[in-house]
């Protein structure tokens, strides 16, 4: 479980986040929506630490994320990052045993190099792109590689920042099925941050609305519809007009 | 409206002196993070192989044109008065104390300091040093541990090569085009050179190479977003590391040679 309690962060003038205060249940899928530059990066990347919050705190098991051994905090969380951010100079295979070649999940080679191929066999790539690297593969297949190895070490909550974004209709749905599938599987709790409504309905048993430093609605996705918020109404049905101002 | 390019200079100057300061504290946490575990060997022996091994097309020939030049300028200078013998031991001891460790650590900063800045940039704009970190993978000792260990060992080996070759050029246009003898060529430059020459400058390598990875390093993590950002990060790089070396190189003569 993880909790968010009062979670600040400003960079210079501009105030980001203004007290954010979110619960994901244990093994729920929690979706953030939210417009561009609102800050739903920034969330994730406070909870692993990559950026430090101003004030608030963050509870995970309900331990206080910062005070827990950072190596052993990590080793809990698997990440998707938008654009991939696969290794270049490494090949798919070693970018997916990453963690399991170094440190302290660190196996023999040969035994690293079975999971990888059977991770990338779990996300529909067959074993011979292990041995590519990176820059050879489609923006599709790369977001495979990633979610490969955003799993790699079985985590217990993994991240996805906008899972879908750059791919083609088709390519995101069978993303979106992938991540939903995985995430029921592994039994992790998962938390991705899209402005894809399509990948919010695959992916979400809760949503929450990010607007304006703080979150504006939170519920189970099956109430989004019918939520009376008028800020929610104009985000999920793209609305130019309505609470939120848009920059024409 | 006067004050105006006063102004400007007194902003560069302090931009400057800040980002000295914060490459000193990168410098601290680059020491730090080398006392600590784990130590990344094969990330270590990858970057002696492309800091060092592939620098030395460019470094040897910068050695030997600048042997050849050296040779000539102190034929041309020293037959002023007589004294065209000693050309072997004044290109060896300017070779080997100067521009060897100086001209190799140029040449190193410009083709090793751009390709760390502009590599490390790249991995912070796609994300990849956040990456790293959600895999439990301390950038600091995985990326910049490596390259400034592997550089300040790689590049007193490219100065001794450097030095060699450009002692060479000066043999090769001494003999070849000035008429030297070949035997005392070789007999003068061995005779002049002292062991503390050849360390001196190879010590100069040492904090040369240190200096090169250290700001490429910084620079490339600290790179701003996008193309441009990289762009920028790529070409403080190239021209920190050179001010730096050649600072460093005033300062280490003085302690060396002087008194």
């Amino acid at each position: 479980m993880i909790e968010l309690r009062g979670i600040h962060k400003a960079f210079g003038p501009n105030r980001v986040l203004r007290g954010v205060d979110l619960s994901v249940p244990r093994g729920e899928s929690m979706v953030i929506i939210g417009g561009s530059g609102t800050g739903k990066s920034v969330l994730l990347k406070c909870i692993l630490g990559l950026v430090k919050p101003d004030a608030g705190r963050i509870l995970i098991q309900g331990e206080d994320a910062t005070g827990l051994d950072r190596d052993a905090f990590l080793a809990r969380f698997g990440m998707l990052f938008q654009g991939g951010a696969l290794f270049d100079s490494l090949t798919v295979w070693q970018n997916v045993a990453f963690r399991l070649l170094r440190g302290a999940q660190k196996r023999p080679k040969a035994e690293a190099r079975e999971i990888a191929i059977e991770k990338l066999r779990r996300v529909g790539l067959k074993p011979e792109v292990a041995d590519l690297y990176p820059a050879e593969l489609s923006g599709g297949m790369q977001k495979r590689v990633g979610l490969a190895r955003a799993i790699a070490a079985e985590p217990e909550i993994i991240f996805f920042d906008e899972p879908t974004t750059g791919l083609d209709p088709i390519m995101a749905g069978v993303i979106n099925e992938l991540i939903r599938e995985i995430v029921v599987e592994m039994g992790a709790t998962a938390m991705t941050i899209t402005h894809d409504m399509t990948s919010v309905r695959a992916i979400a048993d809760d949503v929450a609305m990010l607007h304006d430093g703080v979150i504006q609605w939170t519920g189970p996705v099956a109430n989004m519809d019918a939520a009376p918020d008028p800020y929610l109404q104009q985000f999920i049905h793209g609305r130019a007009e309505g609470p939120i101002e848009a920059v024409r | 409206m006067i004050l105006a390019p006063v102004a400007a200079i007194g902003r560069s100057t302090l931009g400057g002196l800040a980002a000295l300061g914060r490459i000193g504290l990168f410098l601290v946490a680059t020491l730090s993070a080398a006392l600590r575990p784990p130590f990344y060997f094969r990330e270590f022996v990858h970057a002696l192989w492309v800091i060092g091994y592939n620098s030395l097309p460019v470094v040897g020939l910068t050695a030997f044109f600048t042997g050849g030049a050296l040779a000539l300028q102190i034929y041309e200078g020293g037959s002023r008065f007589n004294a065209e013998q000693v050309v072997p031991s004044i290109v060896a001891i300017g070779m080997v104390r100067e521009l060897g460790p100086v001209l190799g650590g140029l040449m190193v900063a410009a083709r090793v300091a751009s390709s760390i800045a502009a590599e490390i940039g790249t991995m912070k704009v796609t994300e990849q040093l956040d990456a790293l970190v959600t895999l439990s993978t301390d950038p600091m000792r995985y990326l910049t541990v490596p390259r400034v260990l592997a550089a300040t060992f790689a590049v007193p080996v490219l100065v001794a090569v450097g030095d060699s070759i450009g002692i060479f050029g000066g043999y090769v246009i001494g003999t070849g085009r000035l008429d030297l003898n070949a035997a005392a060529y070789l007999k003068n430059t061995a005779d002049y050179l002292e062991l503390w020459d050849i360390t001196s400058g190879l010590i100069k390598g040492a904090v040369f190479g240190f200096i090169v990875a250290l700001v490429g390093c910084y620079f490339g993590m600290n790179s701003e977003r996008g193309a441009q950002g990289v762009g920028r990060a790529t070409k403080s790089a190239v021209v920190t590391a050179s001010i730096l070396i050649l600072a460093a190189n005033y300062l280490l003569t003085e302690l060396f040679f002087s008194a």
